[in-house]
């Protein structure tokens, strides 16, 4: 096998392993969206009227809009969750173990992100299937074409946490990223609502949403699902990829002396 | 060929200068110590050695490849034991050790002989099996130069491998290391506590970022205790 193989191998399998091990992880992942879906959307339900947008074909509940944001926000909180453990592994030292690698920088730290995102997929998958047993249901073949919706998005989400992760410096700064990061991605986005229903209060609400990457990640994810396509919503998740893997990259290359102790 | 050049390295933190031209040269096979106090460079020079960071001021070649311009083939020659520990505690030794050998290219059969190789030249084969956590921090060093051994580096280095240990895990990875060095191996192993350092030795002394002598361990210290020399050469009281 060639050498980019087998690290990729060993990079996703010892995240695949550290992920079972801490399955507080695991639980938590799918404990948040599930609070949002069984309890706020049913408070939601009452309080906002969905009218018929694509990819919709007719009315639909409140507990069927958000899935797709909810599994936006899965993969939102995945790439925060490895940015966190990519600081604290260079916090710890394990970082350097991996970037002395003879292998380019690039591919080692992409390896990390495919990892992260194969993660974030396979929570994904199990939130569906959750939501399958509660009665909100897609088209068959939506399980399927969903499949590279996710890994476009989980690139993109784990992109900008890689690149997060090159800029912050200390693990006690993390908690800005919840702040300033995460909570404004998911909250100025269709995850919640669509963007028709933000325009009506305010129009400059309406278009943060619109060019905010997270909200094309749901949409992609919300056509997706539905077996089609959303050639805007792809094209600006794939943008939104590009610059996050270019600043990640910047952010690592060794010039810029990332992981500075003095000695 | 040399095992390890360094020629005129700067290296600055904005306005604080860590390490000033720095030069040295270790042969193919020598065991060198780079000694230094607390905030001397060692790590900023180690950080540099590794490629953790990069500098255009001075030029590192490591078995003959110089560092900035062939990075791969150079980090392919140099095995590393970090002064934190880089082990994952919750996997075995052999998982671990596993984990690296794929960082370096290695897989299946191949890299299994090289870890039960570089296990056995460390006396940790039987351990192989063990979660890192369950091993004593002697054993957990011993692993880590185990697995910096795998992929069979010409160069090794060790940033202050014995901190923490009792004095006599750390007896046994001095020895252990130079041991290894006696088969040919380049190793430089920065410290701060002189007795690691053995009299035929060679000796870089750095202090404040500028190398104070380089030579072997005997003639600089003469026949004055090395402690006393190192602690007259950076102006520090015992």
């Amino acid at each position: 096998m060639s050498p980019y193989l087998t690290s990729l191998q060993a990079i996703i399998t010892r995240e695949a392993l550290r992920f079972i091990q801490q399955r507080g992880r695991f639980i938590a992942a799918l404990v948040r969206p599930l609070v949002w879906l069984l309890v706020f959307a049913a408070g939601f339900r009452a309080a906002i009227g969905l009218s018929i947008t694509p990819p919709y074909q007719t009315y639909i509940q409140y507990e069927t809009y958000i899935v797709p944001g909810l599994c936006g926000m899965i993969m939102l909180f995945n790439g925060m969750q490895s940015s966190l453990s990519l600081v604290y592994d260079r916090e710890m030292g394990s970082m350097r173990l991996l970037l002395t690698s003879p292998l380019p920088r690039w591919w080692l730290l992409f390896s990390k992100l495919l990892a992260s995102t194969a993660i974030s997929i396979l929570q994904v998958y199990a939130f569906l299937i959750i939501a399958d047993l509660y009665g909100i249901r897609w088209p068959t073949l939506g399980y399927l074409t969903v499949l590279p919706a996710l890994i476009l998005a989980g690139l993109m989400l784990g992109a900008l946490g890689l690149a997060l992760s090159s800029f912050i410096k200390q693990l006690e700064n993390f908690a800005g990223v919840m702040n300033f990061v995460i909570f404004p991605m998911f909250f100025l986005s269709s995850a919640l609502y669509p963007l028709w229903k933000m325009a009506e209060s305010s129009e400059l609400l309406h278009d943060i949403c619109a060019w905010n990457p997270f909200t094309h990640a749901v949409e992609l994810i919300r056509f997706a699902l539905h077996a089609s396509a959303n050639p805007t919503a792809t094209a600006a998740t794939l943008l939104a990829t590009i610059i996050f893997l270019g600043l990640a990259f910047w952010g690592y290359d060794p010039a810029r002396g990332l992981i500075r102790r003095k000695g | 060929m040399t095992g390890l050049r360094v020629q005129d390295l700067s290296f600055a933190y904005g306005p604080k200068q860590a390490l000033d031209a720095v030069s040295f040269t270790v042969e193919q096979g020598a065991f060198c110590a780079l000694l230094g106090p607390n905030g001397a460079g060692k790590s900023t020079l180690f950080s540099l050695l590794t490629r953790l960071f990069t500098t255009p001021d001075g030029s590192i070649e490591i078995a003959g490849h110089d560092l900035a311009k062939a990075p791969g083939k150079a980090l392919a020659e140099i095995g590393v034991v970090f002064q934190q520990q880089t082990l994952d505690l919750d996997l075995t030794v052999h998982r671990n050790l596993k984990y690296f050998a794929a960082l370096h290219g290695l897989s299946g059969r191949a890299a299994d002989a090289k870890i039960l190789e570089s296990l056995e030249k460390l006396d940790m084969a039987e351990r192989a099996n063990e979660k890192v956590r369950a091993l004593n921090g002697g054993h957990r060093r011993r692993t880590e130069i185990a697995r910096a051994l795998i992929h069979g580096p010409s160069v090794l280095l060790l940033d202050e491998p014995t901190v923490g240990l009792d004095a006599a895990s750390r007896a046994a990875i001095v020895d252990h290391v130079h041991s290894l060095a006696q088969d040919g191996l380049t190793v430089l192993w920065a410290t701060h506590l002189t007795d690691e350092i053995r009299k035929q030795d060679q000796l870089v002394i750095l202090h404040q970022g500028r190398i104070l002598a380089n030579d072997t361990a005997q003639k600089i210290t003469g026949p004055n205790p090395l402690t006393d020399v190192f602690l007259d050469l950076t102006g520090a009281t015992a």
